[in-house]
C-alpha cells in the first residue's frame, strides 16, 4: 500500500501546486500509515527531485522520454495508471491544473478508481474515504465518499498549505509501457501570455470591471498591479465589450481563482462574478456605491470614487514598500 | 461527420443554493438550465456542422424531468437526441453509460463542457475517452478541423497551446470556443418533432456519492476603510490579514 502522487512540472520547474499536492498526498499517507511516493514526468533536475523529500515522498519515479515534454493526455493518464499499480497505490493525488483536468478523468477510469476532482481538504474520514469539495461553482460544499478501493483525488490550486520539513528523496528510474496510439495529440505551438503573471497562479489580483469606464483608464489598475506584484483581472462586460482581453473574464463563465488577495474596483459583485473569485482567502472591494453587493462578500471596503482612491491607494503601497525594504 | 455533445442539466446561473437538511439540493423553485460550457460545446459542434456536413447528436443521462432541457438543446440547432434514462449520481457512471452508446454507434467528434456548474468536476470527458480507447483535449478555446487533421487550442497557465489530433476524439469546452445561439421561433417549433431516443441504462458502478453538503463558511462583516484612509488599508493587508 502506498499513496502516490502526480508531481507536474512547467518546463523542468516545480511550482507551489506541486509543493502543496506532495504536501497533502504525504498527509494522507499518514492518516493511512504508509508512504508517499512522487512521479515526476519530464526532465527535472535530480537535486529538484531529490527535494521533493522536504515535502513528504519517500521516493520519486522519474520517467524521462522526450517524448513526453509536452502533456498527451492518454499517455500521461496510462503512465500515473500504471506508477499506480506498481507502487500498489491505494490513493492516487495530482493537482487540479489544467494538466490535472486533463488526466484525472482519464486516471480514474482506467483504474475503475472514484475521482473527487477539486478536493479542498483531506479526507475528513478515511473507512468511508470521505472527502470535501466546492460544488455549485463555490455556493456549496459537498462530502464525496469514495467506494471504490483506489481512490483519485485532484487537489485545488492554493486550497492545502505547503508542509515542509527535512528529507531527501531516494530516485528512481521508470520505464512505462508505452505505445504509439497513446500519442494521438501533439502539441505544435504555446502562445504565452507575455510577461504578465498568470491568473490562475498568482497570489494577488487587481481586478476592474465596468465603474472604470472606459479601457484608457486601466494605467492605474496596472500600475497598482505592478506595485504588488499581481495579476490583473476583469469582470465579464469589460471582456465582452473588448476593454479587456477575454483570458482576464474571471467569474462563473470566466476564469476561478482563488488568490490570497482579491482587490475588485468598480464590480458590482453579480452572483456570477462571486461564482468565480469566492475562494479569495481576503477580499478587498473599492466601489463608489455604498450599497453595492460585492461588499457583502468583501473583507475590507473602501466607498468612494476609483479615481480618486485608487491613486491613493498607489501612493500608500509605494510608501509601504519604501519603509518594508 | 457526427457530432455528439454531451449534456448535462444544471441550475441557472442565478440561483440562490440551498440545501435539504444537508442532504440534498433544496430544488424547490430552482430553474434547470443546460449547463452553460455544455451550450458553448453544442454551437460549436453546430458550427463546425455547417462548415462539414454531417449529424449532430446530444446526449444526456437523466430521467424524464429533463426533457424540456433536452429540447432547448433541439431548439438551438441539434439535429436528435438520446436520454439515457437513470439518475446521473457519479460521473464514472454517466461516462460509462454514454461509452455505451457510443461503442454501438461511433461517432467522430465527441464534445462536453469543461465542467458542470453544479458539481465542478470536469470528469466526464476524460472517463469517456478512456473508456472509448480515444484522444482527449480539455478546456479548449478552439477546434479546427480540415480533412482528417483537428487543431485545437487549450488553456493552460498562462496562455493556450495548440494541439493537433486526430481523429475521432473527445475534446470538453470553454468558454471563448462559441457564441452561444438563442433558440428561434423556427428552432422551438421543430424541435418539438425531432427525434429524442430514450434508452434504458445498462447496469453500471458508480464509485462516488455526494452524502452532505454544506453552505460555505459565513464571511466575517466586511471592514470599512475611509476613502481617504488608504495607508491604513494598506497596514490592514500587511499586519491583520497578512497578504503583502
Ligand atoms: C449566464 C451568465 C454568466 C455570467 N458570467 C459572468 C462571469 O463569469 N463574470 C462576470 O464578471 N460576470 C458574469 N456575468 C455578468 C454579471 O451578471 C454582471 O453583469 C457583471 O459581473 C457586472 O460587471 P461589472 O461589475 O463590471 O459591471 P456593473 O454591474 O455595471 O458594475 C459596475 C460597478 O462599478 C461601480 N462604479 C461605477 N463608477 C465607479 C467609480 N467611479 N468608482 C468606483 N466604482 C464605480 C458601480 O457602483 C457598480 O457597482 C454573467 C451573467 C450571466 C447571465
Amino acid at each position: 500500500m502506498s499513496v502516490i502522487v502526480f508531481a507536474e512540472n512547467w518546463d523542468g520547474k516545480f511550482k507551489k501546486s506541486t509543493f502543496e499536492a506532495v504536501s497533502y498526498a504525504n498527509e494522507i499517507a499518514k492518516q493511512l500509515s504508509t508512504s508517499t511516493t512522487a512521479l515526476v514526468i519530464g526532465n527535472v533536475s535530480e537535486e529538484d527531485m531529490k527535494s521533493l523529500g522536504k515535502y513528504g515522498a519517500g521516493k520519486v519515479l522519474n520517467v524521462k522520454n522526450d517524448r513526453l515534454n509536452t502533456l498527451a493526455a492518454q499517455a500521461y493518464g496510462n503512465i500515473v495508471a500504471e506508477a499506480a499499480q506498481k507502487e500498489v497505490a491505494t490513493v492516487i493525488v495530482i493537482s487540479n491544473t489544467y494538466t490535472g483536468k486533463n488526466i484525472a478523468g482519464r486516471i480514474a477510469a482506467r483504474l475503475k478508481a472514484g475521482l473527487v476532482a477539486g478536493a479542498t481538504a483531506l479526507p475528513s474520514a478515511t473507512a468511508p474515504f470521505t472527502v470535501r469539495k466546492k460544488c455549485f461553482s463555490g455556493k456549496g460544499l459537498t462530502d464525496v465518499v469514495i467506494t471504490s478501493d483506489q481512490k483519485v483525488l485532484a487537489l485545488t490550486p492554493n486550497a492545502f498549505r505547503v508542509i515542509s520539513g527535512e528529507g531527501t528523496a531516494s530516485l528512481e528510474a521508470f520505464v512505462p509501457a508505452l505505445k504509439d496510439s497513446d500519442l494521438k495529440t501533439s502539441v505544435k505551438e504555446v502562445k504565452k501570455t507575455s510577461g504578465k503573471i498568470a491568473l490562475t497562479e498568482a497570489e494577488l489580483v487587481v481586478s476592474a470591471g465596468r465603474g472604470l469606464k472606459g479601457p484608457e483608464n486601466w494605467g492605474m489598475i496596472e500600475e497598482l498591479a505592478n506595485l504588488l506584484g499581481a495579476a490583473t483581472a476583469c469582470s465579464k462586460p469589460v471582456a465582452d465589450i473588448g476593454w479587456r482581453p477575454h483570458h482576464e473574464h474571471v467569474g462563473q463563465t470566466g476564469i476561478t481563482i482563488g488568490p490570497n488577495l482579491y482587490i475588485a474596483i468598480g464590480i458590482s459583485g453579480a452572483i456570477q462574478h462571486l461564482a468565480g473569485v469566492s475562494s479569495s482567502k481576503v477580499i478587498v472591494v473599492i466601489n463608489s456605491d455604498p450599497e453595492a453587493p460585492f461588499f457583502k462578500a468583501a473583507d475590507y471596503g473602501v466607498v468612494g470614487d476609483a479615481f480618486e482612491v485608487v491613486p491613493r491607494l498607489i501612493e500608500a503601497v509605494k510608501t509601504f514598500k519604501t519603509s518594508h525594504h | 461527420m457526427k457530432f455528439l455533445v454531451c449534456i448535462s442539466q444544471v441550475p441557472d446561473t442565478t440561483t440562490k443554493i440551498t440545501f435539504i437538511e444537508g442532504k440534498a439540493l433544496n430544488a424547490a423553485g430552482v430553474q434547470f438550465i443546460i449547463n452553460p460550457y455544455d451550450e458553448i460545446a453544442l454551437t460549436r459542434a453546430l458550427e463546425l456542422k455547417e462548415a462539414l456536413g454531417g449529424t449532430v447528436t446530444v446526449i444526456h443521462v437523466g430521467t424524464v424531468g429533463t426533457e424540456p432541457t433536452i429540447r432547448k438543446a433541439l431548439a438551438i440547432g441539434a439535429d436528435e437526441a438520446i436520454r439515457i434514462n437513470a439518475e446521473p449520481e457519479d460521473a464514472f457512471f454517466v461516462a460509462s453509460q454514454i461509452a455505451e452508446v457510443v461503442k454501438k454507434n461511433p461517432f467522430d467528434v465527441i464534445l462536453t463542457g469543461r465542467e458542470s456548474i453544479d458539481y465542478n468536476s470536469g470528469q466526464v470527458a476524460g472517463m469517456l475517452a478512456e473508456m472509448l480507447d480515444l484522444p482527449s483535449v480539455c478546456v479548449v478555446t478552439k477546434i479546427d478541423i480540415s480533412g482528417t487533421e483537428v487543431t485545437l487550442e487549450r488553456e493552460i497557465d498562462g496562455g493556450k497551446e495548440v494541439v493537433s489530433c486526430s481523429l475521432p476524439f473527445v475534446a470538453s469546452a470553454q468558454k471563448g470556443l462559441s457564441e452561444p445561439r438563442i433558440p428561434n421561433m423556427r428552432g422551438i417549433m421543430s424541435a418539438r418533432t425531432k427525434p429524442l431516443q430514450i434508452t434504458e441504462p445498462s447496469s453500471g458502478t458508480k464509485l462516488t456519492a455526494s452524502v452532505s453538503y454544506a453552505m460555505p463558511p459565513a464571511k466575517q462583516a466586511c471592514k470599512m476603510v475611509a476613502a481617504d484612509k488608504m495607508n491604513e488599508l494598506v497596514e490592514l493587508l500587511h499586519q491583520e490579514a497578512k497578504v503583502i
